[in-house]
């Protein structure tokens, strides 16, 4: 087993900053990272086994111990539940015997949750060794199971069809749908790789940041910097080495759009990534993928040699002197907090995922502490586009304030969940149009994901753009048979509560307190107080370090705001005070271990 | 003359600590029983509520099923409730239980214990005359609603001489740097 | 020459070096903002969030933002006091801080801080969480109970090479600060002590040592946190 350690160290030149990649490939090997490996794998990269351990410890997707040949992740978000997950869970139970979070007796089989993997138009949905299950049901569980039994490999557990388009090419086999159903400007297949990059190198890194930002054309992640003010600075930064990463960590519940372009444009995202590198005079690109996605593994790196044997990546890039430029992956290990910009730069370089304090900004020092842009996968799609067509052409779609097109990724109780490409500046009453929701079904709408809003009937008239309804582009839809606090707010609480990276006390507590009073109150010991109280105490969340924790209290908040009456519901109306306190629970040990009767 | 105030006090799941501070007030007592006067407490050994009171001090934390029970009376008893000391506060000493689990603590205490020596039947009290243990120990602020805290072990008799005056009188108090601690 | 720009602290004008830390800026100023993971001469963190200020309208740490020209602050006001007494008091009810039989009471710089504000019961419910003390290193015991995860001791106590004999391990609510097993067999007695001193609460204690120090004359039985700031003026 020394061997094999040495062998992946050797593949990444004994770099510290590549923990990722080596305690990765470990994992992919033997399914788990033996703690005894610890103090060698630290050794040979001159850290303390300390070191080693927190980064490993850090990510949901390491374990330490052995959680068996075949690693079944079944996705707990809320669509998962609205799509019948509980009884898939239950079905995978019965069928191997064991309970969410255990290894089967033979050490075989393990069965974990996981937060979303960006499969809400296909759920439920689970990861089994990297290979993605969507549609589950008990029956195709229990189809599962006895593959697993009969100790089939897991690619040959494919017997349902692929999906369409790249998801059944060689390199991918996946049974993974796009579900694209409206294409736009971004989306549209119909151009022609390389032609951007080839105008690009005909005109100066300035130009090029000139037209990015005369397109107006805004971060698509969900924070909505200027594009081109981002690569301005960059660009004007001081530093040895200058960094493009991209950001493909999409880990917002409810969004899958960057998945679908990794699947079907990787080489408009990839020319998006180059031209940027041309803009800023960087010389390396990351593409930071999430775990989940890592079915895409091979047919990723493959698309990025056939662009090095092109020569759209390496020296001189279509023959321009001294524009070098190449790309790598970089995959994650299972942290919503890592599509933090910072938060991800920590990551790839082999570290916890915790987000830095700005200033600095990663633009002045970013990857290895130099100028780096992080910039989402569809940010860089869109700046193909532009180049081709024009900033001014850009400006044709959307709003004054909210050019371009969105791409939005739909989910919940609508005919057609799925990835939707339209301009800003839709109503959400619009939207639910185009995706078969009939408004008086419709009880809410969770707009940019957890940590976005949950919205109302009566604000369904408002419009999606940086001006009104900004957006990451999660959209997902609750009918009027859903219960929102029970099945919305307390999952997504929990989510937060299980993504926090634990640094600012205010993200690392105030969740859990929130979670613990929505708890009391649907256990029916609710006093108009404790709603008070939780919009009181979410206000601290204000003081986190970064977006994660700042927008935790979201959907506690915007819950509140808009559907008080289902709390007000659940609550006592004739009470000032409930501590909560269950006296009969309380003392049902003290009776077990002294052998009395729990009464008193 | 305005009319006294009355005052309740009780010791939970404490060490009667805070009561014992509470003497440490010393001649200002005097001054106290001018304008109050003491209905249940074991300060003057009154075991049962006589009437509705202004003030109840709560020493202790709840560890069993009565300490619930009596600060519940309490509560129902007394205009203002306050938490007095650590133990009230947060639990304190008891409450340093609450990360062992129960089964474990008794087991300790009456089985396997270095100095369980007596217990040749191997025992564990259990008369239905006694109160039941709860899972954990609890602070009064988890049970019933608490107005005000003192905080200390125990409170400083400064501390509590201060905050019963201000109660008392309605008028608000400065408190020195000095005697507010928690230990 | 480092340049001196001007900030507004409360309306008071201070003046410091170009790209200092604002809290450093206010302490040579005679203004004290409370801190918890702040530790003098280690590279900031910002993780306990206790000097939160409002910076140009915006919330931001003061042991992190650099100064510049013309900044307007809001330190010691009704709404920024409010949020730290509140923040404090989460320390309280996340971890169990026993401070009667802690070694560290009236030196605890969380304790310090909740004098300050005068807190008497924390607003919001326990949590209890069950949190382990770890006493297999030969020279110090750590107490999960009592720690802040400041961060502190991860960023602090390094070894000749430089590297950290603490770190964390997990996230979010189970994250737990950790010492490097082997590390810890080479940790001396200085290093032990250096680590308990780093410690804002009673999480790191040195073996064979505690309570030297009596009643009465412990760092902040007299002096309320941040007095040594506040006399400068």
């Amino acid at each position: 087993m020394k061997a094999s350690i040495e062998n992946i160290l050797r593949k990444y030149q004994h770099d510290s900053t590549r923990l990722m990649d080596i305690l990765l490939d470990i994992q992919d090997e033997l399914g788990y990272i033996p703690e005894a490996y610890v103090p060698h794998i630290a050794e040979l990269l001159g850290l303390s086994d300390a070191d080693v351990e927190q980064t490993l410890s850090f990510y949901h997707f390491f374990s330490t111990r052995p959680t068996g040949k075949y690693r079944i992740y079944l996705n707990n978000s809320v669509v998962a539940y609205m799509m019948g997950r509980s009884e898939v869970a239950a079905a995978f139970e019965e069928a191997l015997g064991i309970k969410f979070g255990q290894v089967t007796p033979d050490g075989r089989v393990g069965l974990f949750e996981t937060s979303c993997i960006g499969m809400n138009d296909q759920e439920p949905a689970a990861i089994i060794n990297n290979v993605i299950f969507p549609c589950l049901t008990p029956f195709r569980v229990r189809e599962i199971v006895r593959d697993i039994k009969e100790n089939k490999p897991v690619e040959e557990m494919i017997n349902y069809q692929y999906g369409e388009g790249q998801n059944a090419s060689e390199m991918v086999r996946s049974m993974v749908s796009n579900n694209i159903r409206k294409v736009g400007p971004v989306l549209d297949p119909h151009y022609k790789v390389g032609e951007a990059l080839k105008k690009v190198i005909s005109m100066s890194p300035e130009e090029v940041i000139e037209e990015i930002k005369k397109s107006n054309i805004r971060g698509r992640g969900g924070a909505g910097f200027p594009t081109g003010l981002k690569w301005e600075f960059c660009r004007k930064a001081h530093g040895e080495k200058k960094y493009i990463f991209c950001n493909a960590d999409e880990g917002e519940p409810g969004t899958f759009k960057d998945r679908v372009i990794l699947t079907e444009l990787p080489r408009l995202l990839l020319e998006g990534m180059i031209i940027a590198g041309y803009a800023v005079g960087a010389t390396e690109g990351i593409l930071y993928v999430r775990y989940e996605y890592r079915y895409l593994k091979k047919y990723l790196e493959e698309i990025l040699e056939n662009a090095r044997k092109k020569n759209y990546l390496g020296k001189s890039i279509l023959g321009k002197e001294g524009f070098d430029f190449d790309i790598r992956i970089q995959f994650g290990a299972g942290a919503y907090v890592c599509g933090e910009e910072s938060a991800l730069i920590e990551s790839a370089e082999g570290k916890r995922g915790e987000p830095r304090d700005r200033p600095p900004f990663p633009v002045e020092k970013g990857y290895l502490g130099m100028p780096t842009v992080v910039n989402n996968v569809e940010t860089f799609c869109s700046v193909v586009k532009i180049i081709l067509n024009g900033g001014e052409w850009y400006k044709s779609f959307g709003t004054e304030q909210s050019t371009g097109t969105k791409l939005l990724s739909i989910s919940g109780d609508c005919r057609y969940p799925g990835v939707y490409e339209v301009a800003w500046g839709f109503s959400v009453n619009d939207i639910l149009d185009m995706v078969g929701a009939s408004k008086n079904q419709v009880q809410a709408v969770q707009v940019g994901g957890p940590s976005g809003s949950l919205i109302e009937p009566d604000e369904f008239n408002r419009i999606l753009g940086y001006e009104d309804l900004s957006t990451g582009g999660s959209l997902i839809i609750f009918g009027h048979h859903r219960d929102l606090i029970r099945e919305v707010v307390l999952n997504f609480t929990n989510f937060f509560i299980d993504e926090s990276c634990g640094s600012c006390s205010t993200c690392r507590i105030v969740p859990v307190l929130l979670r613990n009073k929505i708890e009391k109150i649907l256990n029916a010991r609710g006093v108009e107080k404790d709603l008070d109280e939780m919009l009181e105490w979410a206000k601290l969340l204000k003081a986190s370090r970064c977006g994660l924790g700042q927008t935790a209290g979201n959907p506690v908040v915007t819950s509140i705001k808009n559907f008080r009456h289902l709390y007000e519901r659940m609550i006592q109306k004739n009470k000032e005070y409930d501590a909560g306190f269950d006296l009969q629970a309380a003392i049902r040990d003290g009776a077990e271990a002294t052998g009395r009767i729990p009464i008193v | 003359m305005a009319e006294k105030k009355i005052i309740a006090t009780t010791s939970l799941a404490g060490c009667f600590g805070c009561h014992m501070s509470l003497l440490d007030i010393d001649e200002r007592m005097l001054d106290l029983i001018e304008v109050v006067e003491f209905n249940k407490s074991p300060i003057n050994d009154i075991k049962k509520f006589t009437r509705k009171c202004d003030i109840g001090l709560i020493e202790g934390g709840c560890c069993n099923s009565e300490n619930v029970h009596v600060l519940k009376l309490f509560r129902e008893s007394c205009k203002i409730l306050v938490a007095v000391g650590e133990c009230a506060i947060m639990g304190g000493l008891p409450a340093m239980r609450n990360g062992i689990p129960l089964k474990e603590c008794i087991d300790e205490a009456y089985l396997n214990g270095i100095t369980v020596h007596a217990n040749v039947n191997k025992t564990v009290p259990n008369d239905p005359e006694l109160p039941v243990l709860l899972d954990k120990v609890y602070p009064c602020s988890a049970v019933v609603k608490i107005d005000y805290s003192i905080p200390g072990c125990p409170p400083h008799a400064d501390l509590l001489w201060a905050t019963l005056y201000a109660l008392v009188t309605g008028k608000e108090t400065e408190i020195p740097y000095e005697v507010f601690k928690y230990d | 020459m480092a340049e001196i720009v001007r900030v507004y602290i409360d309306g008071k004008e201070c003046l410091a070096q170009n790209g200092e830390y604002l809290l450093q800026a206010a302490r040579e100023n005679g203004i004290y903002i409370p801190t918890l993971c702040h530790y003098e001469g280690v590279k900031p963190k910002g993780s306990c969030r206790i000097c939160t200020c409002k910076v140009n309208g915006r919330l931001m740490t003061a042991c992190t933002t650099p100064i510049a020209e013309g900044m307007v602050v809001e330190n010691n006001t009704a709404e920024i006091n409010e949020m730290r007494k509140a923040i404090i008091e989460l320390f309280f009810v996340e971890g169990n801080h026993f401070c009667p039989t802690c070694e560290k009471s009236g030196d605890c710089e969380l304790q310090a801080l909740a004098y300050k504000y005068q807190i008497t019961a924390p607003r919001y419910p326990f949590l209890f969480p069950t949190k382990r003390v770890v006493a297999e290193y030969s020279r110090i015991i750590i107490d999960h109970n009592r720690c802040v995860l400041c961060k502190r001791c991860v960023r602090a106590i390094k070894d000749a090479e430089g590297r950290s004999f603490f770190a964390y391990r997990r996230r979010g609510q189970h994250i737990e600060v950790i010492l490097d097993k082997r590390m810890s067999e080479q940790m001396d007695y200085e290093k032990a002590l250096e680590a308990e001193k780093v410690c804002p609460v009673g999480a790191i204690m040195a073996r064979r040592i505690a309570f030297t120090t009596p009643v009465g004359h412990r760092k902040y039985d007299k002096k309320p946190i941040g007095s040594d700031v506040e006399k400068i003026k």
